[in-house]
């Protein structure tokens, strides 16, 4: 049995009187890539952003790397990276500079943060453009850098929260292929969310599944599809929810709760 | 792991300087409202202001002038918060393992510096306009008002970008803070002869006390006493900055 890096216990969020996350527990053991499968709106980022010390939880324990997120959120922070569904990048700042920053903030010392620029632009292929301003790359692009960023002070644990979402399949295509890379080269354990089944079944060595704020299956992509019976993950959702994740993706209810969590999480 | 203190700081410091620097736009933007301020009041109403006797008024109107370049530029380079957020930057920042306190610092300093560099930039206009410092030895404590003034504004500026959303409160912030700071200052007119209701609401002004400190070290003559205006400014900004600081804690993404 390995040791888990991240640990969550009986963990709540609610907003006002919606629960955007109804007693979650799960455990991530070191070393591994951990998928957080769930529709848009069944509390994957509001988890990540309680798990990334953003936002506070309502209950329940939570360990980063041994430290609890809200007694003691500059360990936490230190040993992880994130990269935001959103970009989160200064665009007036070349891609050189933005890894500085990074650096700086997380104290690497300069030799140290020298030498982890270079290693990192050259593993996601931007040291030729270190150079160049954040604003002339695309999208695919950035959220490369992004990952190069995150890992610059050599985080035990990569949060990645909807890593795909908005690029092209090409470039989706990329970053699933260099994540295992990543994930061996770098030594790190991989948490992302994602709504894509195929994401999911690709690359995650464990699977726990979200819907409406409760965790209703975790385990390999081998252990759930024998649980369920079902010959895909695909089937596997079904089993356990009992819609299609495509479904509730576009059902008005759950756009909304999605937007009232959007409003609710920016005041 | 070593933890240099000032570094995360220093680079947020850097960022402010770089990205204004960077915006040339911007900078000749920030100049035209004081030099049309100059400009136009300076030789629109300065013959009627010397009949009155009250002199030279392009002599009374410049720090006044280089006051607001350095409140719109530091008010404004502090509200940039709002783009941070707009543009994701904000998130890098708070899950840095660095303190809120020292966030601010650092974005405070270099809108601060970008402020400063600005009213400098405005002083020289004045210069051009045909302004003359009386005394030349006193130009360091005219910059020490110039770094007084920008803290406190970039403060103000810092703690209205925390609160906000989105830009579209801007014009609420221009005309509800910005201007009335400016206009009910020291910076357009002498104190002395204002009715009663605007002098004490010109005495309550921040402002006020920064313009009178810049025009004191760059005339030679005080309204409110040297002493008084760099204890108000320093008092001012120090308060001013905790609530920022404060405001800027509560933030979340």
């Amino acid at each position: 049995m390995m040791t888990a890096i991240i640990e969550a216990r009986d963990l709540v969020k609610r907003f006002d009187r919606f629960t955007a996350v109804d007693h979650i527990s799960f455990a991530v053991p070191e070393g591994v890539i951990f998928g957080f499968l769930g529709p848009n709106g069944a509390g994957k980022t509001t988890t990540i952003k309680m798990l990334t010390t953003v936002l506070a939880p309502s209950e329940g324990q939570l360990a980063i790397a041994g430290h609890d997120p809200v007694r003691e959120p500059l360990l936490a922070r230190r040993a992880f990276g994130i990269v935001f569904q959103d970009p989160s990048l200064d665009d007036q700042l070349t891609a050189a500079e933005n890894m500085e920053l990074h650096g700086v903030l997380y104290g690497v010392p300069r030799v140290e943060r020298r030498e982890r620029d270079e290693a990192m632009l050259r593993f996601v292929g931007l040291w030729e453009r270190r150079d160049d301003y954040v604003k002339r790359f695309s999208g695919g692009i950035k959220r490369r850098l992004e990952i190069a960023r995150a890992l610059q002070h050599q985080p035990r644990i990569l949060f990645l929260d909807e890593p795909t979402s908005g690029l092209d399949p090409q470039t989706r295509n990329q970053i699933w292929e260099f994540i295992p890379e990543l994930c061996r080269d770098q030594q790190v354990t991989v948490f992302f969310t994602t709504h894509y089944m195929e994401e999911a079944e690709r690359v995650a060595d464990q699977i726990a599944v979200i819907d409406h704020g409760r965790i209703v299956a975790q385990g390999t992509v081998a252990a759930l599809r024998q649980q369920t019976g079902g010959r895909t993950l695909e089937d596997a959702f079904i089993a356990l929810t009992g819609h299609s994740i495509r479904e509730v993706e576009a059902a008005p209810i759950d756009r909304m709760r999605r937007m009232r969590q959007v409003w609710l999480g920016r005041r | 792991m070593a933890r240099p203190p000032v570094s995360a700081v220093y680079i947020l410091w850097l960022r402010q300087l770089k990205r204004y620097i960077r915006s040339r736009a911007r900078i000749i933007g920030a100049l035209g409202q004081p030099t049309l301020f100059l400009l136009a009041l300076g030789f629109g109403i300065g013959p009627t202001f010397a009949r009155a006797g009250g002199g030279d008024y392009v002599q009374f109107l410049a720090p006044g002038i280089v006051t607001m370049g350095i409140l719109f530029t530091a008010v404004f380079t502090g509200i940039e918060i709002i783009w941070d957020r707009q543009f994701g930057f904000l998130k890098e920042m708070l899950v840095a393992p660095v303190s809120r306190l020292k966030i601010v610092l650092g974005r405070t300093l270099g809108s601060a510096t970008v402020a400063l560099i600005q009213g400098s930039i405005v002083f020289l206009v004045c210069l051009a306009a045909g302004f003359r410092p009386a005394h030349p030895l006193l130009l360091p404590l005219a910059l020490l008002f110039m770094a007084l003034i920008a803290i406190m504004c970039t403060a103000i500026g810092t703690a209205v970008g925390s609160v906000l959303q989105d830009m579209q409160g801007f014009p609420l912030i221009m005309n509800f803070i910005v201007l009335p700071l400016f206009f009910f200052s020291t910076a357009l007119f002498p104190v002395p002869d204002l009715p009663g209701a605007v002098r004490l609401v010109v005495r309550l002004n921040p402002l006020s006390y920064g313009v009178d400190g810049l025009r004191g070290a760059l005339s030679g003559s005080f309204a409110f006493g040297a002493a008084t205006d760099f204890a108000v400014l320093c008092g001012l900004a120090a308060i001013l900055l905790v609530i920022g600081a404060h405001l800027f804690s509560k933030i979340e993404v």
